[in-house]
């Protein structure tokens, strides 16, 4: 069975401090789909994507990642097979040049070094990013973080791309280059955004969530183009799809 | 941004990134001559100043061939210095038993003794951060995990280290949030700091935490793995030995004296 595979079953989660962010949520995305989250701000958008690597357990439900079930002891396959790009890529560089950053993953897989390498090489190539190899992270612009964030969980070779507000802080042209890298991945992606206008040309379905549940899952055209839906949770039609005509 | 300035963020990294033949050698020894150069330094005895003098060559070879800048360095030393002063201001206070004379100035124990105090501190400290500035932070753990220090030590020390970017950082943007709305206003009130400091823990557990999911969605297990794990080549051998030996010879004979008594002996 495909490891591309990514299914949660009526999944529920309370925080600590006893907020119900997660309240039955269940979908089913196949090999090689696109799928967007969309939904408020708390509809519970960051806390499904941290299930589905692992990082937080569940509580009620199942998470299932290829022929997977997730638990503490199969977190450990499940984050290699889905690769997590943070919302803010300061969390998620931590190394003291682009190069180690990105090998970091692999290091941690086990790879001998010149496979390492090999991937590092791919994966910053992959973003456009082979130039800032020896450059220190925290130094680079944003977009440029964002692309270096990419391509370390690319370096991992991951099934499935998980990303959270991808395009959060981007000026246009990094912002098109984004949407140009992520139309070329093949992966399964599951990116969870508000920007709109990025999922319809990225994404061929959207689930949307508000309050910690699943309140619509169709096809993107079709569900961002339900204004009613999209006012009655806190969201709007996409201005693209207002009008037929280019502009 | 002037938190960032102050503790020059990422300048240490940038250092330890260079190409020398010091950064060349393997993390593990310059960690082990390090090392003894500092115990050696220790056990000097408390008024002992002149022999320690020829000491001084390990950290400036460290500096001058790691082209290490100087004043750099000396800023560093000096963000220390404090520590060293108040433990080294007792001894002033403890000991007046006058030791020698310079004219009609008497010099006391417990200054003599202060003075070697600041002197190691300059020696030992100076040569630390010289370790690290020519070999890197990440280099320099895993030379230590590789010379058998326990692992749990070695990811305490990386990730305080790390930390400390991501303090400065939460630091930086909170002061640049009061510096905007305090009108120019300097003196801002006790009440303020301490709210303004557990915000700053608060936020940078915060962080921590982000950064720590982070390292674990990329399979972090506790082990730390850097790609250019270093060998052992000739250089290496011969600056180990070299350097022992040295510090052997000059904690033995008071070097600075013999040199002396030596220039005299050729003068006259």
């Amino acid at each position: 069975m495909s490891h591309h595979m990514v299914e949660v079953r009526d999944l529920y989660f309370d925080y600590p401090d006893g907020t119900e962010a997660l309240k039955g949520v269940s979908f089913r995305i196949e090999h090689g789909g696109a799928v967007a989250l969309v939904g408020s701000n708390g509809a519970g958008k960051s806390t499904l994507l941290h299930h589905l690597n692992g990082y937080l357990r569940t509580l009620r439900g199942e998470v299932i990642i290829g022929d997977t079930r997730l638990t503490r002891e199969t977190a450990v396959i499940a984050r290699r097979a889905v690769g997590m790009v943070f919302q803010d890529p300061d969390d998620q560089l931590f190394m003291p040049t682009v190069a180690e950053d990105v090998a970091f993953g692999p290091l941690n897989a086990g790879l001998p070094l010149d496979q390492v390498e090999a991937r590092v090489t791919m994966a910053l190539g992959r973003v456009g990013m082979a130039h800032l190899r020896e450059r220190p992270p925290y130094r680079l612009s944003s977009g440029e973080k964002r692309a270096v964030a990419i391509a370390t969980v690319l370096a991992m070779a991951p099934d499935i791309l998980v990303m959270d507000e991808p395009s959060s802080n981007l000026d246009p042209r990094m912002r098109r280059r984004l949407i140009e890298l992520l139309r070329s991945f093949e992966h399964t992606k599951i990116i969870a955004s508000h920007d709109l206008e990025l999922v319809i040309e990225v994404c061929s379905r959207v689930i949307v969530l508000d309050g910690g549940q699943v309140v619509a899952d169709g096809p993107t055209k079709v569900i961002l183009n339900d204004e009613s839906l999209m006012l009655a949770h806190g969201l709007e039609r996409p201005h693209s799809l207002r009008h037929s005509h280019p502009h | 941004m002037r938190v960032m300035d102050w503790i020059e963020i990422g300048k240490m990294d940038d250092l330890g990134r260079m190409d020398t033949p010091v950064h060349r050698l393997d993390a593990r020894v310059k960690a082990v001559v390090t090392f003894a150069f500092i115990v050696i330094v220790m056990t000097f005895p408390p008024h002992e100043l002149s022999a320690l003098t020829p000491f001084l060559l390990y950290p400036v070879f460290l500096i001058s061939a790691g082209e290490i800048p100087l004043c750099y360095l000396l800023r560093k030393i000096l963000v220390a210095a404090p520590f060293a002063l108040v433990i080294g201001m007792i001894n002033p206070l403890l000991d007046h038993q006058p030791v020698a004379a310079i004219g009609s100035w008497v010099i006391t124990g417990g200054w003599l003794s202060f003075a070697s105090i600041m002197f190691r501190f300059v020696l030992t400290v100076g040569a630390a951060l010289a370790l690290i500035a020519c070999t890197g932070m990440l280099r320099l753990g895993a030379g230590l995990e590789q010379l058998g220090v326990p692992k749990v030590f070695v990811v305490q020390l990386l990730f305080l280290y790390r930390y400390l970017f991501v303090v400065a950082d939460e630091g930086a943007k909170m002061v640049r949030g009061v510096e905007v709305r305090s009108s120019g206003s300097r003196a801002l009130g006790f009440r303020l700091y301490g709210s303004l400091i557990g915000h700053l823990l608060l936020r940078s557990m915060d962080r921590a935490e982000h950064i720590y999911r982070a390292m674990v969605a990329r399979g972090f297990d506790g082990e730390i793995r850097v790609l250019n794990r270093a060998s052992l080549r000739v250089a290496d051998g011969g600056f180990i030995c070299g350097c022992l030996v040295f510090f052997v010879v000059a904690r033995r004979w008071n070097l600075a004296d013999e040199f002396g008594q030596w220039l005299m002996r050729m003068v006259t």
